[in-house]
């Protein structure tokens, strides 16, 4: 049934959260900024009840490159929560990240790719990684729940320790598909 | 709309003159010539693009530095394209943060277009919709000086609207090399150290 086989992926989504929260902390990103996606449900929850965590709830995608810069500028580390269909918002504010060589991370959760339902959310979703690459963003990807630690640890020492921007996409597959109640 | 008879650059000296460590972010376009003009301060990042990112920079830096006042100096235009940032920072309510709109109702840059603030729109009124603890209107040169007390010795998070006169100013730029821009400014507020971190 559709009911239960999200509350599977939900329970499956708090699983990884807690790993990737994990690196988060490891990693001293103290301020996440996110356009909520249902795959970053349970890491919005776990950073938001993180008293050295401040969370920003952003209108659009792009706020939250323009928050980061600025974080980096004070002195502290950002990280950008969003769904592949907030991309597009973003390419104009990379400029900034690319021209001041500021260090970027993001963490997109993808629609469109994977037994997708909704067929809108497929143009932004197949053109995610195109668009992040023509933008100078660089892109990596998980696949597998066992490689999720490692991948984030590593995506976070690359952003950070060489100014980079580096988008890290977590794969529909692991997330799993949303079926508005059908099967 | 109208015309209006304070000048953005007597204005912006007015508001930076005995500043000491007040960190400021200007938007793309007059307000990063304004700022260079009143003195080209290590502690000032004049944004080139990223048109209406002013405010969020300013955010992202209110939060990461607390102890220290943040102002954001941004055009009309600007802060219109980040019209979203404004309920995003009303969210956040960071103390140490002011934003200050230099509103000459105008695209200054590509030809004297009217924007929206020549039609109506309210910059002040969204900003207080938002929950803005404190956000005003301001066209004379005592209200200037009342709000420079407030940047300074306030301790809420504000936005005020300046309403200027379309002015030709002498174009006054600050370096345009955001790598620059970036250890000049985290030099002088974290110190040269951080270079090596």
């Amino acid at each position: 049934m559709a009911e239960s086989e999200e509350t599977h992926n939900l329970e499956m989504s708090g699983h990884w959260a807690e790993q990737i929260f994990t690196i988060l902390k490891q990693q001293n990103i103290t301020i996440v900024s996110y356009v909520p996606d249902a795959g970053h449900l349970k890491l919005i929850e776990l950073c938001q009840a993180d008293a050295e965590i401040t969370s920003v709830v952003l209108t659009s995608e792009e706020e939250g490159v323009a928050l980061a810069a600025g974080a980096y500028l004070g002195g502290k580390r950002a990280i950008l929560l969003m769904q592949s269909s907030g991309v597009g918002n973003c390419i104009n504010m990379f400029s900034l990240i690319k021209t001041c060589m500021f260090p970027f991370l993001t963490l997109v959760t993808m629609r469109g790719e994977w037994g997708e339902f909704n067929p809108w959310q497929l143009p932004m979703g197949q053109s995610t990684p195109a668009v992040l690459e023509a933008a100078g963003v660089i892109v990596q990807r998980i696949t597998a729940i066992e490689e999720i630690g490692e991948t984030v640890e590593a995506a976070a020492k690359l952003a950070f320790n060489s100014y980079s921007p580096v988008a890290l996409l977590l794969s529909q597959k692991l997330l799993g598909s949303k079926s508005f109640g059908r099967k | 709309m109208g015309e209006y008879s304070l000048r953005r650059r007597e204005v912006v000296r007015q508001l930076l003159e005995g500043r000491g460590g007040l960190l400021v972010i200007s938007g793309l376009g007059a307000s990063s010539w304004d700022l260079a003009a009143a003195g080209n301060n290590p502690l000032d990042f004049p944004l080139w693009g990223a048109m209406g990112g002013a405010a969020m920079v300013g955010l992202g830096l209110a939060l990461a530095q607390p102890e220290r006042k943040v102002l954001v100096l941004t055009g009309d235009g600007e802060q219109l394209m980040g019209m979203g940032s404004l309920a995003t920072i009303a969210v956040q309510k960071p103390k140490n943060l002011r934003i200050v709109v230099l509103d000459n109702e105008r695209y200054g840059e590509t030809g004297r277009q009217q924007t929206h603030t020549a039609n109506g729109v309210d910059l002040v009124a969204v900003a207080q919709a938002c929950g803005f603890p404190k956000a005003q209107t301001i066209y004379t040169v005592d209200e200037v000086e009342t709000l420079k007390n407030d940047i300074y010795q306030g301790n809420e998070l504000l936005m005020a609207v300046i309403k200027i006169a379309m002015t030709n100013d002498l174009l006054v730029l600050p370096p345009r090399d955001g790598t620059y821009l970036k250890h000049r400014f985290r030099g002088a507020l974290l110190g040269s150290e951080i270079a090596f971190e």
